[in-house]
């Protein structure tokens, strides 16, 4: 439906003053691609015909030779530090916001450069939509290759891919469908499908929040339209409910001298009041008995929301435990193989020791074996790797020290990863997702 | 079958409730700053839903100027023990009998003494692991770039080039000695979200955000109070304008605008068509990267 909500496009930043508030939904975004191919500049051209950057924010990156919009420098309203102006390249990543009648937007702008990769990473980690961009005279080039796969091994629902820069190659669709072919079949070859390609100029406007004049040829939604289309809430019915406990409260007050309740974010599933639960790793069972919240208790609850759980039995729980219903268990390891995202200097090596974190619980762990390197380029795995080198990627398997209560990454995305943590630097250096 | 969605709103709670239990958890001293503004008041009234139906697990800290305005004080004494939070009071007293000002001194000294100074003090004399802030990326451009959990030397310095991954909800708050972390539960709020959360929720604010009949200068694009204690520059002439406060800080650097939303319907209304940016109104920010540099030197 082309055009057709091109009234609610022009939507400020603050339009949320409505009615409507209720339902405004989230959506979580990133913007990945190569060096220079137009991230920053795509963010900041959505804030800008939104109405979600103000005047004097606007007026802090206007340049004197009248470019892009109005004179105003894009990519400069979201690089936020002087290190980013002075080189005009983005190193971390910056969340910028805005809203339309229909959605609030959370965006997170990641860097392209390789170095900046573990920045990509933090950005991406966290979205439920991902743009790809890619600059139109460049076509797929190798940061692109590497981003699209880290946006898959993350398992963002949508991918969107923008195909920017269109006015410097004549608005040619030729050019259009053939990069388009190119990615998709890259993407083929790691079981993403169904692209949403869109032809863009994020400097002229193009195809962003407005269709523009020069591209008729295309029938598809802006990169708005598909923003505010895409579904958001997933499938919190259908998930198994887990609850990392995150602390437990005990006030020993005089109104409530024996209440222990246990307070976590629901992160999958939803549970009621008398659901049969399990405390694992240990396996006790007992009953929900309430619901708290602030504002009441509740009958039932879901991902994800923050609760207090109080159990019918006094059963011994602490943080860094799960409770799960007890006829949807997870499983319990001593090993675990990973997809790991190496982000750390010094590289991951057989026999290295580190901490990791998952959900609410931090064990030790020893790298027992790499299985493999991925090479970004050719999408094969290297066997004979015998390290993972800062911004590579792999698999590898671990034995833990103690045991953690996990589900497969594919199965649920917040039981299914974890971190890496190096013991002596306390450095985050690796995400990781469960196979 | 019921339809389970969260309001965006409603996810922001969630998120930021979950970021306060965690640093709960895992510090071994926490404690959360709290400079009187809607922010912290937003702040303050989401700690106390995380930890429903117990107290607030640590102390409140004001690192107070002497700048701020009569009805801060006032609310802030009234609202602290309204809800029973146990509140630390901090200034750089050595500063404060000198004589420190931003006139004399210039903005940037009397921050760097009365704010940056003071908050690094209060932080090493209550020997704290962790502090919340009420920063949001929405901001300031520098602010954009933070992590929810900043990692700060033992000089409580960011590093903006060097800052550790933070991927999914997993915090990682593992530091050495001497090193602490500022945490920012309300991160991905904006203005508006704080005004309509402030509003759902009915939560208490400093009077000053309302538009009322105020002496005040008018100095340059700034409305400057006109109150007691005040600096007036030469020929400056108070007079009473319909205004209020977008955001509030110290009295000699905080400036008004001029309107009549009295109420938070008012307010919001008046957010949504903001062509300008709350930051504005706040002298300190001017001047370019100020916020950067001052972040960089330890400031929250
Ligand atoms: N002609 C044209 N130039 C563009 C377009 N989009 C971006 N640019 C220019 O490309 C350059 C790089 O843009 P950025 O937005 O900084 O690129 P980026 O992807 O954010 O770069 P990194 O964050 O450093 O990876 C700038 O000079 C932009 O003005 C476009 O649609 N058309
Ligand atoms: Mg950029």
């Amino acid at each position: 439906m082309p055009s057709s909500n091109q009234a609610s496009n022009q939507a400020s930043n603050q339009a949320s003053n409505q009615a409507s508030d209720q339902e405004i939904e989230l959506l979580r975004l990133v913007t990945v691609g190569s060096v220079d191919d137009g991230k920053s500049t795509l963010i900041g051209r959505l804030l800008y015909d939104t109405k979600g950057a103000f005047e004097d924010q606007l007026q802090a990156v206007r340049k004197d030779d009248g470019e892009g919009a109005n004179g105003i420098d894009l990519a400069q309203l979201t690089d936020g530090l002087a290190a980013e102006r002075e080189q005009g390249i983005t190193i971390d990543v910056a969340y910028r916001y805005f809203s339309t009648p229909k959605r609030k937007f959370i965006m997170a702008d990641c860097p392209g450069h390789e170095q900046y990769t573990r920045n990509m990473v933090t950005g991406a980690s966290t979205a439920n939509a991902a743009i790809i961009l890619i600059d139109a005279r460049k076509g797929v080039l190798q940061q692109t290759r590497r981003h699209t796969h880290i946006i898959g091994l993350l398992g963002l629902p949508h991918l969107i891919v923008a195909i920017n820069k269109m006015d410097l190659i004549d608005y040619d669709e030729a050019t259009f469908n053939r990069i388009k072919e190119e990615l998709s079949e890259f993407c083929a070859r790691q079981n993403i499908h169904d692209l949403i390609c869109i032809p863009i100029s994020a400097l002229a406007g193009d195809m962003v929040v407005d269709r523009g004049d020069n591209m008729s040829w295309y029938q598809g939604q802006t990169v708005l339209e598909t923003l505010e289309g895409v579904e958001v809430s997933g499938h919190i019915d259908e998930a198994d409910f887990r609850f990392p406990v995150q602390y437990v409260c005990r006030p020993q007050t005089k109104e409530l001298p024996d209440f222990r309740g246990f307070m976590g974010r629901i992160a999958s599933g939803t549970v009621k009041v008398g659901d049969e639960v399990m405390q694992l790793p240990a396996g006790k069972k007992s009953k929900i008995k309430e619901i708290v919240t602030f504002d009441g208790n509740l009958d039932e609850a879901f991902a994800p929301q923050s609760v207090t759980l109080t159990l019918a039995d006094e059963i011994d729980i602490s943080r860094g435990d799960i409770i799960v219903h007890a006829d949807k268990a997870p499983q319990i390891a001593n090993e675990i193989d990973a997809i790991v995202c190496w982000m750390g200097e010094e590289p991951l090596t057989p026999r290295k020791k580190y901490h990791i974190k998952h959900a609410t619980n931090t064990v030790k762990a020893m790298v027992s074996e790499i299985q493999y390197r991925t090479d970004i380029n050719a999408l094969t795995q290297d066997e004979t790797a015998e390290a993972l080198a800062v911004n590579e990627i792999g698999k590898v398997s671990l034995k833990l020290m103690s045991p953690l209560t996990v589900d497969r990454y594919a199965d649920n995305r917040a039981t299914g990863n974890f971190i890496i943590i190096d013991s002596f630097t306390n450095n985050t250096v690796g995400a990781a997702m469960i196979c | 079958m019921p339809q389970h969605k969260l309001t965006q709103l409603q996810e922001l709670e969630s998120e930021s409730i979950h970021i306060m239990r965690e640093v709960v958890a895992e510090f071994r001293n926490p404690v959360m700053l709290y400079s009187v503004g809607k922010d912290s008041s937003v702040m303050l009234h989401l700690a106390r839903k995380a930890f429903h139906p117990g107290p607030l697990p640590f102390s409140l800290l004001h690192v107070d100027t002497g700048y701020k305005f009569k009805e801060m004080y006032e609310f802030r004494d009234w609202y602290v023990k309204e809800v029973g939070a146990k509140l630390i009071v901090h200034r750089n007293e050595d500063a404060i009998a000198k004589g420190m000002n931003p006139q004399d001194f210039g903005v940037a000294r009397c921050c760097g003494a009365l704010k940056t100074g003071a908050l690094l003090e209060a932080l090493e004399i209550g020997d704290y692991d962790a502090a919340f802030g009420g920063a949001r990326r929405d901001e300031e451009r520098s602010r954009a770039k933070e992590r929810v959990y900043s990692m700060r030397d033992s000089f409580g310095q960011w590093d903006p080039k060097n800052q550790r991954p933070e991927l999914w909800s997993l915090y990682n708050g593992r530091i050495h000695d001497g090193e602490s972390v500022r945490v920012f539960p309300i991160s991905n709020w904006t203005e508006m979200d704080v005004w309509q959360y402030i509003r759902e929720e009915n939560i208490p604010i400093v009077p000053l955000y309302y538009a009322k009949e105020r002496l005040m200068v008018e100095r340059g694009d700034h409305l400057i109070p006109a109150e007691e204690g005040q600096f007036l520059l030469e020929g400056e002439e108070p007079k009473m304008v319909m205004s209020r406060y977008r955001t509030l800080g110290c009295m000699p650097c905080t400036g008004a605008v001029r309107s009549s939303a009295n109420t938070i319907e008012g307010i919001i209304e008046e957010a949504s068509i903001a062509t300008r940016s709350e930051r504005e109104t706040r002298i300190i920010d001017h001047g370019s990267n100020s916020m950067e540099d001052k972040k960089k030197e330890g400031y929250f």
